[in-house]
Formats: C-alpha cells, sequence, structure tokens
C-alpha cells in the first residue's frame, strides 16, 4: 500500500500533536491543523486522501468545516470524531457527506482501519 | 349588632379553608363545614316554612270549625226564641180577646182549650187566675180549680212585668213543662191573669232539628245550672249542670275540660228574654279529628324531607370531597413527579456537561499513553520493555473504564427525553445493574441473573425503564442486609406483554404496607431518610408506559416486584396517563 496522506483537524492540540505523531510512526503521512480555518487554508494547496476532522471546535464547528471542504475538493473522504454518546452528531455529520464516524477518546487501530476502508472506495 | 357579630362568628367559621398543611385533617374540617352549612340553609327555612304551615293550618281549621257552631247555636236559639214567642204571643191574644167573664165560665174555656190544643201544638192547659192569685177556672188534665198562687214568685212576677216564661218545672205535674202567663189590664175593673203551660217537647223537637251527630250534645240550660232539656252528656232535664259559662248573647265558643275530664269546644249563647242558655257541646277529639291527621301528614312529611335532605347532604359532601381529594392528591402527586424529573434532569445536564469535559483530557490521555505503548512497542530492545508496558496498559485501561463511566452518565442524562424506540429489555437491565454493581460488590450481595434468550424486543422508554428498574433495585437493595441475594429474571407472559421479576431476600413488607406501597409519601423509611416517592413514580412510569406492577412479599422472606411491560407502545394509553 502506497503512502497514504491523512488530514488530522482538532482543536486539542496535544491530541492532534500525538496521534499525528503515532500515525506517522505507522506509516501515514498526517499533517495537523488545530482550527477549522487552518484546516481549510492547508487544504488548498495540499489535499490529502483522507481528513480526520473533530465535530466539537471552537468557531467554525466540524460540520460546517466538513460543508467547506467539500466545496474545494469534492468526493474527499472525511472521518468525524464525536464527543462520547453523540452518536447523533456523527450521524448527522454522515448525513451531509461524512464518510463515517468516531468516538473519541478513539482506539489507534479502529482509525487506521477506517482511513483505509475510506481510501478504499 | 351583638346577634349580628354572633352570627357572623358563626358562619365565618363555616365558610374558611383551613391551610394547606395538614391535609387529612383539612378535608374533614371542610366537609364537616360544608355539611354543616348545607343543612342550615336546607333544614332552617324547612323548619319555618312547617312551624309556620302549624300555625296557618291550625288558625285556618279551627275558624272552619268554629264558624258553623256559632251559626247553628245562633239559628237554634233564635228558633226557640220564635216558638216561645210566638206561643206567649197566642196566651195573649186569649187573654186579651175574651173577657174575664168568658174566660171564667169553665164551659167556654175549655172550648178555647180545645181548639188551642188543635191549631197550637205543645199546651197542656189554660187556666184564669184572678187578681187574688185564685185560680178562677181550668181547662186541662189537672183538678186545678181553686188553687191559690198569689204566694208564689212567677205571680208577683206577672204582676210587675206583664208576661211570664218560666223555667222547665215539675210543678204539680210529674213531666217538665213551662208555664206561660199574661196579665190582662182592662181600662176599669180588676185585671186577670192567663196561664198556660207548655210541655217540653216541642224544645227537644228543636233541638233535634239541629242535626247533630251522634257525639254532639245541645241542650238548654238555665242561669242556675239546672238543665231544661234532655243532655246527652249531663243528665235529664232538671238535674244540675255542673258547667254555666259567663254572660254572652251573642254564640261563643270555648274550649274547656268538664267535670268528667272530656276535653270539649263548647258554643253557647243566652236568650235575652228568658233565663235559658243554649249549649252546643262536640268533643274536641272529633272536631279536631282533621287538624291531627292535617298535623300527622305535616310531621310526617317533614321527617321525611330531614331525612332525606340528611341523607342527600351527606351524601353529596362524601363523594364531593373524597373526588376533590383525589385530585388534589393527583395534582399533588404530577407536581412531586415533575420536581422529581426536573431535579433529575438538572443531574442529567451536570452529568453530560462532566462528561463532555472529562472527555477531551481522556482522549490526550489516551493518546499520550498509546504513544507511550508504541514507542515501546516499536523501539527494538527496548530496555526494561515488560515494565513500562505494565503500566501503560493500566492506563488504557483505565481510560477505557472512564469512557465506560461517561458513557453511563450521558445515559443518565439521556432518560429525562421521552423516546421511544425498539430495545432489548435484558440490555436494559445490564445497564442498570451497572450503576448498583459497586454496591452490591461492597455489600456482598449476590445478583442472580436469569435473563430470557429468547425475549422479544419491545417499543418503550429507554431512560423511564432503567429509572424504574433502578427504583425496585435500590429499594431492593435497602431492604436486604449485608450478604442477600437479587434474583432478576426476563420472561415473555404471553403475546402482548413481557415480565421482569425482581426479588430479594430482605426483610419484607407486612400487608398493611402493601396495601400503600405505591402510595405518593409513604415510606417506612426514618424520617428524612426517604421521600416516600420512589415506588409511587415506579408504579406511575409503568403505567405511562402501559404496563403494570404486581409486588408479593412475606415479611421476613422478602419481597418480589414484579413488572409487566408492553410489546408495543399505545400511544393513546402513553398520552392518557400521561
Amino acid at each position: 500500500m502506497g503512502s497514504l496522506k491523512v488530514m488530522l483537524v482538532d482543536d486539542e492540540q496535544e491530541f492532534a500533536i500525538t496521534l499525528a505523531e503515532r500515525l506517522r510512526m505507522r506509516g501515514i503521512e498526517t499533517i495537523t491543523a488545530f482550527d477549522g480555518e487552518e484546516a481549510l487554508k492547508l487544504i488548498v494547496g495540499d489535499k490529502p486522501d483522507v481528513v480526520v476532522l473533530d465535530i466539537m471546535m471552537p468557531g467554525m464547528s466540524g460540520l460546517q468545516v466538513l460543508g467547506k471542504i467539500a466545496e474545494i475538493h469534492p468526493g474527499i473522504p472525511v472521518i468525524l470524531l464525536t464527543g462520547i454518546g453523540s452518536t447523533t452528531e456523527g450521524i448527522a455529520g454522515m448525513k451531509i457527506g461524512a464518510h463515517d464516524y468516531l468516538m473519541k477518546p478513539i482506539q489507534i487501530e479502529e482509525l487506521i482501519d477506517k482511513i483505509r476502508a475510506a481510501v478504499k472506495k | 349588632m351583638n346577634l349580628r357579630q354572633s352570627i357572623g362568628q358563626l358562619f365565618s367559621g363555616l365558610a374558611e379553608v383551613p391551610g394547606e398543611e395538614t391535609s387529612p385533617i383539612r378535608y374533614t374540617i371542610m366537609r364537616r363545614n360544608m355539611t354543616i352549612l348545607m343543612l342550615l340553609i336546607t333544614l332552617v327555612p324547612l323548619s319555618l316554612m312547617t312551624v309556620i304551615n302549624y300555625y296557618e293550618y291550625r288558625s285556618v281549621l279551627k275558624d272552619e270549625i268554629v264558624t258553623p257552631q256559632k251559626v247553628l247555636v245562633n239559628k237554634a236559639k233564635h228558633s226557640i226564641e220564635l216558638f216561645l214567642a210566638n206561643r206567649l204571643a197566642t196566651v195573649n191574644f186569649i187573654a186579651s180577646a175574651y173577657s174575664y167573664d168568658e174566660l171564667a165560665d169553665e164551659a167556654n174555656l175549655n172550648r178555647i182549650f180545645r181548639v188551642l190544643k188543635r191549631e197550637f201544638e205543645g199546651f197542656v192547659d189554660l187556666g184564669l187566675i184572678d187578681s187574688d192569685g185564685i185560680q178562677v177556672s181550668y181547662a186541662g188534665p189537672y183538678k186545678l180549680q181553686g188553687k191559690d198562687y198569689s204566694e208564689q214568685s212567677w205571680f208577683e212576677h206577672v204582676r210587675v212585668n206583664g208576661t211570664y216564661i218560666s223555667d222547665v218545672f215539675k210543678g204539680y205535674r210529674r213531666f217538665p213543662h213551662i208555664a206561660l202567663a199574661v196579665q190582662t189590664m182592662p181600662s176599669t175593673g180588676k185585671s186577670w191573669i192567663v196561664r198556660a203551660t207548655i210541655n217540653t217537647g216541642k224544645l227537644d223537637e228543636l233541638i233535634a232539628s239541629m242535626g247533630l251527630d251522634a257525639e254532639s250534645d245541645a241542650f238548654l240550660v238555665n242561669k242556675e245550672g239546672v238543665l231544661q232539656t234532655n243532655s246527652k252528656y249531663y243528665g235529664q232535664a232538671l238535674e244540675q249542670c255542673p258547667c254555666v259559662p259567663s254572660v254572652s248573647y251573642e254564640p261563643t265558643v270555648l274550649e274547656r275540660v268538664d267535670p268528667s275530664g272530656r276535653e270539649i269546644i263548647l258554643t253557647y249563647a243566652y236568650f235575652p228574654t228568658t233565663d235559658f242558655i243554649l249549649m252546643l257541646i262536640k268533643p274536641q277529639a272529633q272536631v279536631m279529628r282533621a287538624w291531627y291527621s292535617l298535623k300527622g301528614d305535616l310531621l310526617l312529611v317533614f321527617l321525611l324531607s330531614v331525612g332525606l335532605i340528611v341523607a342527600v347532604v351527606l351524601r353529596l359532601t362524601k363523594t364531593m370531597f373524597q373526588r376533590m381529594k383525589e385530585s388534589d392528591d393527583k395534582r399533588a402527586l404530577a407536581l412531586r413527579e415533575m420536581e422529581h424529573n426536573h431535579k433529575l434532569s438538572s443531574i442529567g445536564r451536570l452529568a453530560a456537561g462532566v462528561a463532555h469535559e472529562i472527555n477531551n483530557p481522556l482522549a490526550v490521555i489516551n493518546e499520550k499513553a498509546g504513544l507511550m505503548k508504541d514507542l515501546i512497542e516499536f523501539t527494538p530492545n527496548f530496555p526494561e520493555k515488560e515494565r513500562f508496558m505494565a503500566p501503560v496498559g493500566a492506563i488504557i485501561g483505565s481510560v477505557e473504564r472512564c469512557r465506560t463511566i461517561t458513557h453511563r452518565l450521558l445515559g443518565f442524562a439521556r432518560r429525562m427525553d421521552v423516546e421511544i424506540q425498539v430495545l432489548d429489555v435484558n440490555d436494559v437491565i445490564r445497564e442498570t445493574l451497572g450503576f448498583l454493581e459497586k454496591e452490591a460488590l461492597y455489600r456482598n450481595i449476590k445478583v442472580n441473573l436469569n435473563l430470557g434468550k429468547e425475549l422479544p424486543k419491545i417499543e418503550s422508554d429507554r431512560g423511564q425503564l432503567q429509572q424504574v428498574f433502578l427504583n425496585i433495585l435500590n429499594n431492593a437493595l435497602q431492604a436486604m442486609d449485608d450478604g442477600g441475594t437479587v434474583s432478576l429474571a426476563t420472561f415473555e407472559r404471553d403475546e402482548n406483554f413481557i415480565g421482569v421479576t425482581i426479588q430479594d431476600t430482605g426483610h419484607g413488607m407486612s400487608e398493611e404496607t402493601l396495601k400503600h406501597v405505591f402510595e405518593p409519601f409513604f415510606t417506612t423509611k426514618a424520617a428524612g431518610k426517604g421521600t416516600g416517592l420512589g415506588l409511587s413514580i415506579t408504579y406511575g412510569l409503568v403505567k405511562k408506559l402501559g404496563g403494570d406492577v404486581d409486588v408479593q412479599s412475606k415479611v421476613g422472606k422478602g419481597t418480589r416486584f414484579t413488572v409487566y411491560l408492553p410489546k408495543k407502545h399505545d400511544m393513546t394509553q402513553g398520552s392518557n396517563n400521561g
């Protein structure tokens, strides 16, 4: 399997940085953004294979970012991260185009499985 | 003013509604006041009406009885007066029409007497008496010629007044009769007196013609109380009558008790020209018979009405206050339930907030620990790899536990939103037990699960079911000493319902307690320890979900709750009961 490129968007920097490092250790190229605007800026010039996007963020919410990404790069798979128990938000996201969702705290193997599944599609 | 004040006081207490604080007594007081008030406003006018009617009827009836008697007496009196005046006029005519010599001739007098007897009934004899009181001539059945009357009182009377009507007397004769005497005063010569006697048969006849009934009595009496005619009650003519009323020439009615103890109504009238008194006597019992029956009817109607009113008022107030109490209780329960739900939903929101807030740091810890684990795993020949792996694994394990806890908290928070979904009751029970397993563990309480494997899923509200099971389980745990056993089982009761039994080995409940177990605010716990709401809310929730709760208990053996839940959620039922 060729090199995968993932963009990880989460306002919780420690989480984003650490998760990015762990993904890289598993051979997945990861760029991080700490809010929606930064993510949208980065994504214009650097199109990732998959976007992993937190829903609960200050400023632009994950669902808004999801819409913008779809405008910039239609068809790019997005995996949403939701708080625990917020199944409804995850489902709402999938209704407007997200590929899948995961509840935090996540298990990295599950995330990677979903990323690979998203790319395959 | 005083009266007004005291009346005001009497009624102010009745209209007042005692404060909210002592509810059962409050209803009793209110009910009592209402009953008294209603009885007062119905019975007082009724009693007044009855009393007024009583007196009105009595006076009307009395008039109705008295008036005809007066009329009767008046008529009879007139007849008798007329009869006497007529006889006197006849004697007067004889005295005036014939000369002394004509009357002194016995044969002539006899002829006149025969004509007299033929034309006017009742005459017994006829005689001429000279101014010295000596009987000059006589026509009649007795030998009275030559008799001297000058010493007798009637002779003086007729000399003074010109006419005389005697009382009834027997005199020389053996039967009662009345003497009539008229004095003639010619312009010259000596005066003479014509004297006739009539028997009293005609008087009896006149009295008989009054048409009296069997129990009435009418008779003549003179002012000395000597009976002039036969009386049914007081004896024969010339006997003494015990009752002489005061003088009245108009018919007068008296109520009195005669010497023999008879209650009578006496109607009488004095004769103006003679000494007679006409008396009409009716026994009161007979006269008042109509009154007594009316009085009886009146009393009967009154008593029946009072009985009916009292019964209706008592019944009505009882029903009314029962309804009122029920609806108040319902309202109070609904209010408490709302309050309780409100409290729970506040706690729920707080729990949700905490869960969300904790989630992010938890995710960070998870990733950091994950990274450490990665570093240990990915670095070849990491020194003391096992010693590091163990704590990192423990951290990740703990994060997983935290995740479960926050999940539960969120589940609790969501419980407030009524949401009907298809769910597996077995899952709900396992979830609910999750809240209590620590307590059970610490207290060494064994939990037996016997969940039906083929149990169909039902349409219900997860959060409310959790609360139902939680309440019953909490009760079960509190009823038991450490080391008891709680057994839970689920089963399919029939095609419409599933059942859940929760059995403990606790202290159990007495029959008395069982009766009240679902009543709001009923608690056997010490004051301040329980609200007494748990099971009433449980009951309310189950009913709201269209189910039912059954409870069996034996003191010392334990308690078994069985909750029946419908498989299909019935919208109408849910909203009706909610």
